[in-house]
């Protein structure tokens, strides 16, 4: 702790957090709203004899980071939504032979190529395998600078402990603002997690020459894989569910937000706090797995929901199910790169409130 | 205490650097920070803004929509800040640039002539110095002082000559409200 805050973007710290993790190797191509992490990593892997390489495109680059992973390296790429999208098959493989790697979203509006502004359209595509296949994976949503900087530097190990690519879903503004930031400790590379199941023959590591696929073509052998594999998510489920929460024992409307938009609701919150009106906060720190239980126990005590995103409407869905028909769920977005602004936030929670 | 401000002008000005520093300044000060920038594709000459939260306390939004402050650094920026700035607030105008008067009669306004107290001093490039100066002495929420040290661990050495004139305009800043 004897370190300095220090201010920097959200895309910078993502990469400082990264490089003490004792990631080994990164993989990338430029997009903004993430390109200052691409940059960040160009400037400093070199400078710690790492592996920095710019790829020839994003499918190239989440390709080299399986094969990099699967050969020991602890790997990661970044990018931003229509570049998230092309690496999708890498991420499906790479569940699919249960490599580690982290992958960044500094996520932008949509669909297609979109705008370069904050976005929270790929909430889906995140949580739900977004490539083919039956598989999920880690999904980390860090709400500030500072939470950006740790989760990733933590995703790195829950990636090896789980053995599967962990995303921090980000947006525009947690890349592009600058907060005040500390960092912990950098990580001894010695003594990096055992990954006794990775590549072999080589020389340096004395491993067994393991094969590293997602391929089976026995049915039956397929099949018992993937039902190993979701006995592994069931366990996730029980020990990786991570939120937050402000002041929802006292309110009856209990807003629920991730990212950027749980700070704006946050602020409206606090507004609504000035004039009397108690407001609730529910952030989901880990979008998969999703805190489902605790919303359904708020619900049970006869709160009432509105979530608000950054897009039309997906993490909504979630709560809806979390309630399972039990209490009101409402929605409020804006799209576009627009982010919804505080004042508009409480004009909808006092619209339902009727205050 | 929290103070939201927002900084606009062209592309060249030192709009997100001013927010920046503010930012920096404010964060060695103890507070809390957090700054947004925004700037056209242009590489000079776009638009320009920066939207700077500084606090004693965690911060909520990071989108600066009514600010208590807004910094007007040329003409085309002032509909939009005397649009946003928050009633009983302070629009801070650079007068050297900005000749239009403000429509706005609900919030207290300070008008510095920037880029003439810049170029007196040595450079007109200091301009934007000279408001955060100006920002700082009528906000009082960073309060600018015991800079140099700051400064220094701000900027590179190579640029470490320059803070002299810096600091001056900061100080002249100051006194010009």
């Amino acid at each position: 702790m004897a370190e300095e805050k220090r201010l920097m973007k959200g895309n910078d710290a993502i990469g400082e957090a990264a490089i003490r993790a004792g990631c080994t190797a990164y993989f990338g191509y430029p997009i903004t709203p993430q390109n200052e992490l691409t940059a960040y990593m160009a400037r400093h892997m070199i400078d710690h004899k790492r592996t920095f390489i710019q790829a020839e495109s994003e499918v190239s680059a989440i390709n080299m980071v399986f094969g990099a992973a699967a050969a020991g390296a602890r790997a990661m790429t970044s990018s931003s939504s229509p570049g998230i999208s092309l690496k999708q098959e890498g991420i499906s493989y790479a569940c699919g032979a249960d490599v580690p790697c982290v992958v960044v979203n500094v996520a932008r509006s949509g669909p297609g190529l979109g705008g370069i502004s904050p976005g929270q359209g790929d909430y889906f595509q995140a949580t739900r395998g977004g490539g083919h296949g039956d598989y999920f994976h880690l999904v980390l949503a860090p709400k500030s600078v500072q939470e950006a900087a740790e989760l990733t530097f933590e995703a790195f190990d829950l990636a090896d402990q789980w053995r599967m690519p962990v995303m921090i879903l980000a947006d525009g503004m947690i890349g592009q603002m600058m907060e005040g930031v500390t960092f912990p400790e950098p990580r001894d590379l010695e003594k990096l997690p055992a990954r006794p199941w990775a590549a072999g023959g080589q020389y340096k590591t004395h491993r067994p020459i393991n094969h590293v696929s997602s391929i089976n073509l026995v049915p039956d052998e397929l099949e018992a894989k993937v039902h190993e594999r979701f006995l592994r998510y069931e366990q996730i489920k029980k020990k990786e569910i991570r939120f937050e929460e402000v002041n929802t024992d006292k309110a009856d409307l209990i807003l629920v937000a991730y990212g950027t938009s749980s700070r704006v609701c946050l602020g409206a919150q606090q507004m609504a706090k000035a004039l009397g009106i108690e407001l609730g906060i529910f952030r989901p720190i880990s979008l998969w797995p999703f805190p489902y239980d605790r919303i359904a126990a708020l619900a049970a005590k006869g709160k009432r929901f509105l979530t608000v995103e950054m897009s039309m409407g997906q993490m909504v869905q979630d709560v809806q199910l979390a309630v399972a028909g039990k209490a009101q769920v409402s929605f409020y977005g804006r799209c576009g790169g627009n982010i919804p602004t505080e004042e508009a936030v409480l004009a909808e929670a006092r619209k339902l409130l009727g205050k | 205490m929290t103070e939201k401000s927002f900084m606009a002008g062209f592309g060249g000005q030192g709009i997100i650097s001013m927010g920046q520093l503010w930012v920096y300044c404010g964060m060695k000060e103890g507070l809390e920070v957090t700054m947004f920038p925004f700037y056209g594709a242009e590489k000079r000459g776009g638009i320009a803004r920066a939207g700077c939260v500084v606090s004693t306390t965690e911060i909520a939004s990071p989108l600066v929509t009514t600010p208590d402050s807004a910094v007007v650094m040329n003409e085309d920026s002032l509909p939009l800040c005397e649009g946003i700035v928050k009633q009983g607030g302070t629009l801070l105008i650079n007068s050297s640039l900005v000749k239009t008067e403000t429509k706005r009669k609900d919030c207290r306004v300070v008008k510095v002539p920037c880029n003439e107290i810049a170029e007196k001093i040595g450079d007109g490039k200091i301009a934007n110095m000279v408001m955060m100066g100006a920002l700082s002495k009528v906000t009082g929420a960073v309060k600018l002082d015991k800079l140099e040290p700051v400064l220094k661990s701000f900027f590179p050495p190579s640029k470490h000559r320059f803070i002299e004139m810096n600091l001056k305009a900061i100080e002249a800043g100051k006194s010009a409200v």
